[in-house]
């Protein structure tokens, strides 16, 4: 009976793993993602708590211009998404969902900042493939990682967890999600959060 | 003891084969063969109920589609060509209605693989879809289809009998929708 058994919840067992981890992958990229396969799910420690003060940050963008969180400070919420690398499946099927989405966070006064670890010709040339997008794209190249080791997400092979922060207008943090790496975050669970925000 | 390592070993490599970047294959059905079984849930929205042709409430699968075929685009709202697709598919929608002779036969639907209902439902909003989207947030067809690339068309034909055949299988958008119908009648025997 055991012999029977045993290949059977084995499948079963590999079956809901494999679900787990399926994506899909758009064909906007061509052939020129990487799949770096499955990785840890999560290879860092925050550094930051819900109900504490955002690190201030300035990093380069790719519209040429220098962007600080402070600048939105009693203007805008701010959502920070950081994704681990360009050209690789997931990351590049997360920013494409939010840029159809400029309406939510236009109703809840927030601002998106898309930020990575690569360079900004890495970042023009890959998301380029991703139509023209409504909001901030920032490097974190250099100091390499500086401000997402601050925040707590950056993994030790040098590239960033796939985290979200929502910062509120006072510059608080109100929510952290660091997702596991190989899997894309729910919006649904974005889109409460902004609810949640003060009027 | 020996064959009992054995079969979860070759369970263990099926696994492996289907996450290693390298060995990963898509497997998506070809023309000629049978579309793998899969249901998905009738649309509690009464134009969508009435425009697939279903019954009742609960599951149906593809051939209870009243249809001689039927495409099912495998889409994500993540994904920026299929965004870009959208209005051309609406197009091919559109054309399929306006044809006396190809509306009622011809019929479309979209699966959005690893989406919820509410990004699907963003999705329809976003682009005016008119015709039916599924939510497949467990990703559960997009396996069953050999979890392919997006966007990925597939075209089904259905006889009366009830039996179904792929009829068309296909990576990315749809250059020429005109060609699309051509096809699709003749191989369907749409007359």
């Amino acid at each position: 009976m055991t012999k029977y058994i045993v290949p059977a919840m084995t499948c079963v067992m590999l079956f809901s793993l494999s679900s787990a981890l399926a994506q899909t992958h758009s064909i906007a990229y061509k052939n020129n993602t990487f799949d770096p396969g499955i990785l840890k799910p999560i290879d860092s420690k925050l550094k930051v708590k819900v109900g504490e003060k955002a690190p201030d940050f300035t990093l380069p963008s790719l519209a040429g211009k220098k962007v600080s969180l402070h600048q939105f400070l009693g203007k805008k919420n701010v959502v920070l998404s950081f994704v681990p690398a360009a050209w690789t499946p997931i990351c590049s099927d997360q920013w494409p969902g939010y840029n159809i989405v400029k309406d939510l966070f236009d109703q809840y006064d927030a601002i998106l900042l898309g930020i990575t670890v690569d360079n900004i010709p890495t970042l023009f040339a890959w998301t380029n493939q991703m139509g023209q997008l409504w909001f901030p794209v920032l490097s974190d190249f250099w100091p390499h990682g500086k401000v997402a080791g601050e925040y707590g997400i950056l993994r030790s092979d040098g590239i960033s967890e796939r985290a979200l922060f929502l910062i509120d207008k006072k510059g608080i943090i109100r929510y952290i999600q660091v997702n596991d790496i190989n899997k894309r975050p729910s919006l649904e669970v974005l889109v409460h959060e902004l609810q949640q925000l003060p009027k | 003891m020996k064959k009992a390592i054995r079969i979860p070993v070759f369970l263990v490599l099926g696994f492996l084969s289907a996450h290693n970047p390298l060995w990963a294959q898509t497997k998506a059905p070809q023309e000629n063969s049978l579309l793998p079984d899969f249901q998905l849930p009738i649309p509690s929205d009464m134009t969508h109920h009435r425009y697939l042709g279903l019954e009742g409430e609960g599951s149906f699968k593809i051939q209870q589609i009243r249809a001689k075929a039927v495409i099912i685009e495998i889409f994500s709202m993540y994904c920026p060509y299929c965004q870009r697709e959208a209005p051309n598919i609406n197009k091919l929608y559109q054309r399929m209605e306006n044809d006396p002779g190809l509306r009622g036969k011809i019929k479309i639907i979209g699966i959005g693989a690893g989406n919820s209902p509410f990004e699907v439902d963003i999705f329809r909003k976003k682009y005016n879809v008119p015709f039916p989207l599924f939510a497949d947030n467990n990703f559960t067809v997009h396996k069953c289809l050999g979890e392919t690339r997006t966007p990925y068309f597939f075209v089904v034909a259905i006889n009366p009998q009830g039996s179904q055949k792929v009829i068309y299988s296909k990576l990315g958008g749809i250059k020429d929708l005109d060609s699309l119908l051509q096809t699709i009648r003749l191989r369907a025997g749409i007359k």
